[in-house]
């Protein structure tokens, strides 16, 4: 069987905690604790109206994946909510096709 | 959809299928969603990916509505106040005993003063805002209806422009949402550019806008030009920026026609078959060459001119204009010179292009058509309307500062009774000079508030307090821009109770029912949505029920086809029958026909001696994704995402302040000050600080003088009372000034 991942497209990534409080939900998990969390890089301005500001989800090591919600043939909840449908599962063979596809601003994580 | 909206799992969880609209959560946006429900509570909210609009995607908001339903706080059963105003001190009663009482009041004021006597507020957004309006007129009986914001400085401008320049309902861009298909459906175009101005409407879906259909179309190409004192997120995804300063909006929009008219890049055929006074707008935008207005809005020429070049000529370029058009005594020109540039430019009801429904339709419409069950004597006492015929003409409500001007000096007639419907206002939401506002509300002798928890507002006013219950506990329809142009429709369905909460619409009929039962042939909401559904769509509300979702079809260039106007001819609904760049209404009502500049009433220009004493310009109420206006802070989820009041300001403006990040600031001008916490980023002008807006502290003492600790961080108390526009719309919250100092308490 292949190994799963989790892509995320922070080019879209509006920052919307969709996910970090989905997977709460899902993982029944209490305060400061998180399946994923969201981090922000910036803004720092690079050159004059060239500005650096993402926000990239990473998940903890109580990311399973959502591996209830994906047998019952749902969507991991995080992939589910996430407001800039910038998120993505699948087999890490797949996702490496769709990130050479995208070219810029993804990243893979595999919990 | 599936037909089936109400399902049972095998471990008895139901699972219901829903449509939501605050309370709690935000405008008629209706993102689909699943409640589960297990032993009559809410235990979870899933996203329902066959909704055509939301797709699955759901923000935190509803995400952690099972916090707030069962919220501990939260008022579930109808009160009635038992110590002084101020106190916490209530008594549970029923819904019999609190209609006996309501309608005893009302009854008394009705006979002994009139039912002018009686106001109703309104909010911002909820479900309310289709309710109000009747709770008055047809329910109560009183002409007086009124949304508190100085210049009824939120949509109620935009709409009422739209209806004078363009006559019809509100302009919202083409972001596929009538065709189940979306954005692959072959009659539509993805816009080239989309220009945001004054929004941020990924945060905020403003008016039933879903907001993350801009990432949609950025996938799929679509460039954007943000126009915005700030440097958002999504202007760091922006192909331009035009960060301006604060109030200065109007300045720019002449600049950007100046360009496109001179250098001949607008629609000649549009111009000449669809427009009116073309020549004179011309004319008046040669007053505002670029660099005249690189020097008034702080944007340099080039930019000016760079952005013009591309919203003449890329094919289509939507303008989505935001609330920044309505928080500005500037704003009606505003908003008049962003629809001449959409209409010279061709982007007028084309796809891809700005959408235009009716002025009114469904309940939108019907909720307007109850004042016609008034007197016209009972009618002609509504509160400002007289003064303010631009405001009254569109608007059915009271003038919002005229109505604290009466509460203060009881003229022409003194206020006796309130009923606050989903309004917070003394918090720092749809009211300027809250604190005054209080002041003067103290003089109502018996209130009525509707709400879901006890609100610093309630807390203050009410005598009784009717508990709502949130969007999963009641039957109801949601509708983009509340009918106003309604891309698509959904069912709000009941999945289970809590306490004895009633909805709007239960209410205005029980209420009617005793008061004027001519007027409230309905004995449940159900059916009163198939009265209103029946005769437009052939569909009862069971029927939607079992669509969901309902969108209807779209006719592009309607004015081509005589679908705009009354009369059936082609043209567009207004005096001339045609898009009024020079405005026929305007000049009767003794405005300037024709958009023009005028500075912020407090800046750096118009007021330079304040300015040295007050030497930031103060702008406010961003949105976030953790909270609706002033809901939500008590959700221990979202709080703990934002759990202080933010103020943005520029490290090196800063570093001269002796402020450093997460340092507790105040913010003080000539009308008030407030408290909030700093947070240092370069995304702000250094001359310019961002505040936030609809802060209260649900955690701090209930009872008087703290009130939720609603005076602390209230940024609404800088904003002064009726600094409007010549019309009477639009006031300066977005442009004001302060000073900022560290708070050592």
């Amino acid at each position: 069987m292949s190994q799963y991942g989790l892509l995320i497209d922070y080019e879209y990534c509006t920052g919307c905690h969709s996910c970090e409080v989905s997977c709460k939900n899902e993982k029944k998990l209490g305060r400061g604790v998180y399946g994923i969390k969201l981090a922000e890089i910036g803004p720092f301005e690079i050159t004059p109206g060239n500005w650096e500001w993402n926000y990239v989800p990473c998940p903890t090591k109580l990311c399973d994946l959502c591996a209830d919600r994906v047998e019952r043939g749902e969507k991991p909840a995080c992939v589910l909510h996430c407001l800039g449908l910038a998120m993505d599962y699948g087999p890490v063979e797949e996702l490496a096709k769709k990130m050479a596809e995208k070219g810029k601003k993804v990243v893979m994580f595999v919990p | 959809m599936e037909k089936e909206w109400k399902k049972q799992q095998s471990d008895g969880t139901i699972v219901v299928r829903t449509c939501g609209w605050s309370p709690p959560g935000d405008h008629p946006v209706g993102c689909g969603m699943k409640l589960h429900i297990k032993d009559g509570r809410l235990v979870k909210v899933e996203g329902d990916p066959e909704h055509p609009i939301s797709q699955g995607r759901l923000c935190v908001r509803c995400l952690t509505l099972p916090e707030y339903v069962h919220h501990p706080q939260r008022v579930i059963y109808p009160m009635k106040r038992v110590g002084k105003r101020g106190e916490d001190k209530w008594q549970r009663i029923s819904w019999d005993e609190a209609l006996d009482i309501i309608c005893d009041k009302i009854r008394y004021y009705t006979d002994n003063y009139g039912a002018e006597s009686i106001i109703v507020f309104g909010g911002t957004g909820r479900e309310a805002c289709l309710y109000y309006y009747p709770l008055a007129f047809s329910a109560i009986g009183t002409p007086n209806c009124c949304y508190p914001l100085s210049g009824w400085s939120c949509y109620g401008p935009r709409c009422s422009i739209t209806d004078y320049i363009l006559g019809a309902g509100y302009p919202e861009i083409d972001f596929a949402g009538f065709y189940p298909d979306r954005y692959d459906n072959p009659n539509y175009k993805r816009p080239e550019y989309l220009v945001i101005w004054g929004k941020n409407p990924l945060m905020s879906n403003p008016d039933g806008f879903y907001g993350h259909s801009i990432i949609d179309l950025m996938k799929r190409g679509t460039k954007i030009i943000c126009v915005d004192p700030r440097i958002t997120w999504l202007g760091t995804r922006a192909e331009h920026v035009l960060q301006l300063r604060p109030g200065t909006d109007t300045a720019l929009a002449l600049g950007l026609l100046n360009v496109i008219i001179n250098e001949d890049l607008y629609d000649h055929d549009f111009v000449e078959n669809w427009t009116y006074g073309f020549e004179e707008l011309k004319q008046r935008v040669q007053e505002y060459p670029p660099e005249k207005v690189a020097e008034i809005t702080w944007v340099p020429k080039e930019k000016i001119i760079e952005v013009a070049r591309i919203i003449g000529t890329a094919k289509p370029c939507p303008i989505q204009w935001g609330l920044a058009v309505d928080e500005n005594p500037n704003g009606v020109q505003l908003g008049h010179a962003i629809l001449a540039l959409i209409a010279i430019t061709g982007n007028l009801d084309v796809p891809g292009g700005i959408t235009i429904g009716p002025p009114a339709a469904l309940m939108g419409k019907w909720r307007m058509e109850t004042r016609s069950q008034l007197s016209e004597e009972l009618w002609a006492k509504r509160i400002g309307a007289e003064q303010w015929p631009a405001l009254s003409t569109a608007m059915a409500t009271t003038h919002p500062d005229e109505t604290l001007d009466t509460l203060e000096t009881g003229k022409p007639y003194k206020l006796r009774m309130g009923w606050f419907n989903s309004s917070n206002f003394i918090t720092a939401t749809c009211s300027a000079q809250p604190d005054r506002w209080y002041r003067a509300l103290q003089s109502l002798e018996f209130n009525v508030v509707q709400d879901t928890f006890m609100t610093p507002t309630a807390m203050a006013f009410a005598d009784i307090f009717l508990p709502l219950p949130t969007f999963a506990e009641h039957d109801g329809v949601v509708l983009t821009h509340f009918g106003r142009n309604a891309i698509f429709m959904g069912a709000i369905n009941k999945a289970f109770e809590v306490g004895e909460c009633k909805s709007d619409i239960e209410v205005c009929i029980e209420l009617g029912k005793r008061l004027h039962p001519e007027h409230w042939p309905w004995n449940t909401a159900e059916e009163f949505f198939n009265d209103q559904l029946k005769p437009e769509f052939g569909f009862d509300f069971n029927d939607l029920r079992e669509k969901g979702v309902f969108q209807p079809p779209y006719e592009y260039k309607k004015y081509e086809k005589g679908l705009l106007r009354f009369d059936g001819e082609p043209g567009f609904n207004t005096v001339t029958g045609l898009v009024e760049l020079c405005s026929t209404l305007f000049e009767a009502w003794g405005e300037d026909p024709l958009p023009y500049y005028k500075e912020p009433p407090y800046s750096p220009y118009s007021t330079p001696e304040l300015f040295k004493e007050y030497p930031f310009i103060l702008t406010s109420g961003a949105r976030t994704f953790t909270s609706f206006h002033s809901e939500h802070r008590q959700v221990p989820t979202l709080r703990e995402i934002t759990p202080d009041p933010i103020v943005e300001i520029h490290p090196e403006a800063a570093e001269r302040l002796g402020i450093k990040d997460g340092d507790w600031v105040y913010l003080e001008n000539m009308f008030g000050k407030c408290k909030q916490k700093a947070k240092l980023t370069k995304t702000i002008n250094p001359k310019v600080v961002h505040a936030s807006h609809g802060w209260w502290y649900p955690e701090k003492p209930a009872e008087e003088p703290s009130l939720f600790g609603v005076w602390e961080s209230n940024i609404n108390t800088l904003i002064p009372h009726k600094h409007i526009g010549k019309l009477g719309f639009g006031a300066p919250f977005k442009c004001l000034i302060c000073k900022v100092y560290k708070a050592e308490d």
